[in-house]
């Protein structure tokens, strides 16, 4: 359920919210003590911006100039529970300042606006200046997890039809049809590409077999 | 050969294993005893973090994921509570739930027990918490020469290596005979630090000197006590703790951890639910641990929670009778 692929980079999901910013800071830290230009990115949402593993994680990032990049997606919904409520500031870069690090809010449905704040933060990493915040607001369109049983919605109506107004993929394809750098057809077909990927993918997964049962038993520790 | 306190001994581990691989290095809640290594490996290998247990506890998981081998010392055990999740959530299970794609190898050093009237919060013994946790082994080391050796085996080990050190054991001033030579204490191997014939005591950490000050006064009575020290509480040495049993016949398990569920149980459990080891016990075992109360501040009713040598020889003479 939580997924991880080392070999690209990618250090796993956690069940927990917040708990990745933490281990995000520390493979930072690895980067740091092995003298590399590799950058840490730990993604989160507004709830997590609330635990204190965010807090503990922004100052030791930020005292010790750590390639480490916050990215917090705040949706405006944790769980059940909203970011009106629940954020003690209207825009979680705010708390960028309490650590003494830059933090800035962009919208989230807004690719290259996201791109423009993402290479000007890999930048400072690399140039040893250390973290950054960086707040995409964007839109939740579904619950907070895939359940079963359809649990109800906590949005009221208007905010549950919102997010599918503002598919990011569609904000950039309209913007690169209108600027001539793509045609409508080749933006079909590479919707079309990924979407048999994922059906291949879809179809792999149903079609391998179940693991041993015993294999229970194994990775509890490494050789 | 030379006499190292328990301190000596580790920083010698960590001076050893530091020249070796260069991947080792300390994240610390207050530097202490660690300052001696900065002039020769530097700060950047020796660091102080802000009081943020969560946070570093949590970074030195991302940095041992990231090829490093960091050895974190929040200082006392009780301290890093606020690091729980990242300890049990995070650095216990991050193998496994992630099919071993990445190892961890992960030092968790920190203070446990009682004895100096610290009050409840800095007084407990807490390692029956850890043994439950899938995913991380756990020492607890009771002489230096054991210390040094065990701790240059959890910075080796691939894994994440919970070490507890007890509070009282740099205040005794206890010390062992150290090799000039290196060597490695195997983790999972106990270790039968006094023979005997009459009656095993398994101890926990201090207790084992507890049992073994027990074991001399009882020789004058005639009883031979012999004192067996696990050492590694993960991975359990089962069969030297069994085989002991079977040879003496009878058993008393002293845990300066809070009765129920303790080290102590558990140890009780291995044992009877072998049948050559259960049908060797000619007395039911018995376990000396500190009653389910937080430990107290006042000297005489902390004195009064924890088992010591007076509690542990009672405990024989139950065995025996």
């Amino acid at each position: 359920m939580h997924i991880a692929d080392f070999s690209v980079g990618m250090l796993g999901a956690n069940g927990i919210v917040g708990a990745g910013m933490p281990i995000a800071t520390g493979a930072a830290l690895a980067a740091q003590l092995e003298g590399s230009d590799r950058v840490s990115v730990a993604f989160f949402g507004d709830g997590a911006s609330n635990e204190g593993a965010f807090h503990g994680s922004l100052n030791l990032a930020s005292i010790w100039k750590l390639p480490v990049i916050f990215v917090c997606e705040n949706n405006r919904w944790a769980v059940s529970v909203p970011a009106t409520y629940a954020l003690s500031v209207e825009d979680v870069s705010a708390r960028a300042a309490a650590y003494n690090i830059p933090g800035i809010t962009v919208d989230g449905t807004d690719v290259l606006a996201v791109y423009e704040a993402a290479d000007q933060a890999v930048r400072r990493a690399r140039a040893g200046e250390g973290p950054s915040l960086i707040e995409c607001k964007t839109h939740r369109w579904r619950i907070h997890s895939e359940q079963r049983g359809n649990p109800a919605d906590p949005r009221p109506r208007d905010e549950v039809e919102i997010g599918p107004q503002h598919d990011p993929l569609q904000i950039l394809g309209s913007s690169l049809q209108a600027q001539g750098v793509a045609t409508a057809e080749h933006l079909e077909q590479i919707e079309s590409e990924v979407q048999q990927a994922v059906e291949n993918a879809i179809d792999f997964a149903k079609s391998s077999p179940l693991p041993r049962p015993e294999d229970a038993l194994l990775d509890v520790f490494a050789p | 050969m030379r006499e190292l306190t328990y301190t000596e001994a580790l920083l010698e581990a960590f001076r050893e294993e530091m020249r070796r691989d260069d991947k080792v290095f300390h994240l610390c809640g207050g530097l202490g005893v660690l300052e001696q290594l900065i002039p020769e490996f530097g700060a950047d290998r020796v660091r102080v973090c802000p009081i943020s247990e969560e946070a570093y506890v949590g970074a030195s998981i991302g940095a041992a994921g990231s090829g490093f081998r960091p050895i974190v010392s929040p200082g006392m055990m009780t301290f890093a509570f606020t690091a729980m999740d990242q300890i049990v959530n995070q650095m216990a299970k991050i193998h496994y739930m992630f099919g071993g794609q990445a190892a961890f190898p992960i030092v968790f050093r920190a203070s446990t027990g009682g004895g100096r009237s610290a009050a409840a919060q800095h007084s407990q013994s807490p390692h029956p918490m850890f043994m439950n946790l899938a995913g991380l082994k756990l020492l607890m080391p009771a002489t230096p020469y054991d210390a040094k050796g065990l701790m240059k085996s959890a910075i080796r080990d691939n894994n994440p290596v919970v070490f507890f050190e007890d509070q009282m054991l740099g205040p005794r001033g206890v010390t062992s005979p150290i090799p000039e030579e290196e060597y490695t204490v195997p983790i999972g191997v106990a270790d039968v630090k006094r023979q005997g014939r009459d009656v095993t005591v398994i101890a926990i950490s201090k207790m084992v000197f507890e049992a073994l000050e027990a074991a001399e006064a009882l020789a004058s009575d005639g009883i031979s006590v012999e004192v067996v020290d696990p050492r590694t509480l993960v991975p359990m040495d089962k069969a030297t703790l069994r085989a002991s049993v079977q040879k003496t016949g009878r058993v008393v398990i002293v845990d300066e951890a809070c009765v129920t569920c303790s080290a102590a149980s558990e140890i009780m459990a291995v044992l009877t639910e072998d049948a050559a080891t259960f049908r060797a016990l000619q007395t039911p075992p018995k376990r000396v641990c500190a009653p389910d109360v937080p430990i107290p501040y006042s000297p005489v009713m902390e004195q009064f929670c924890l088992p010591d040598r007076d509690r542990i020889i009672q405990g024989i003479r139950d065995v025996l009778s």
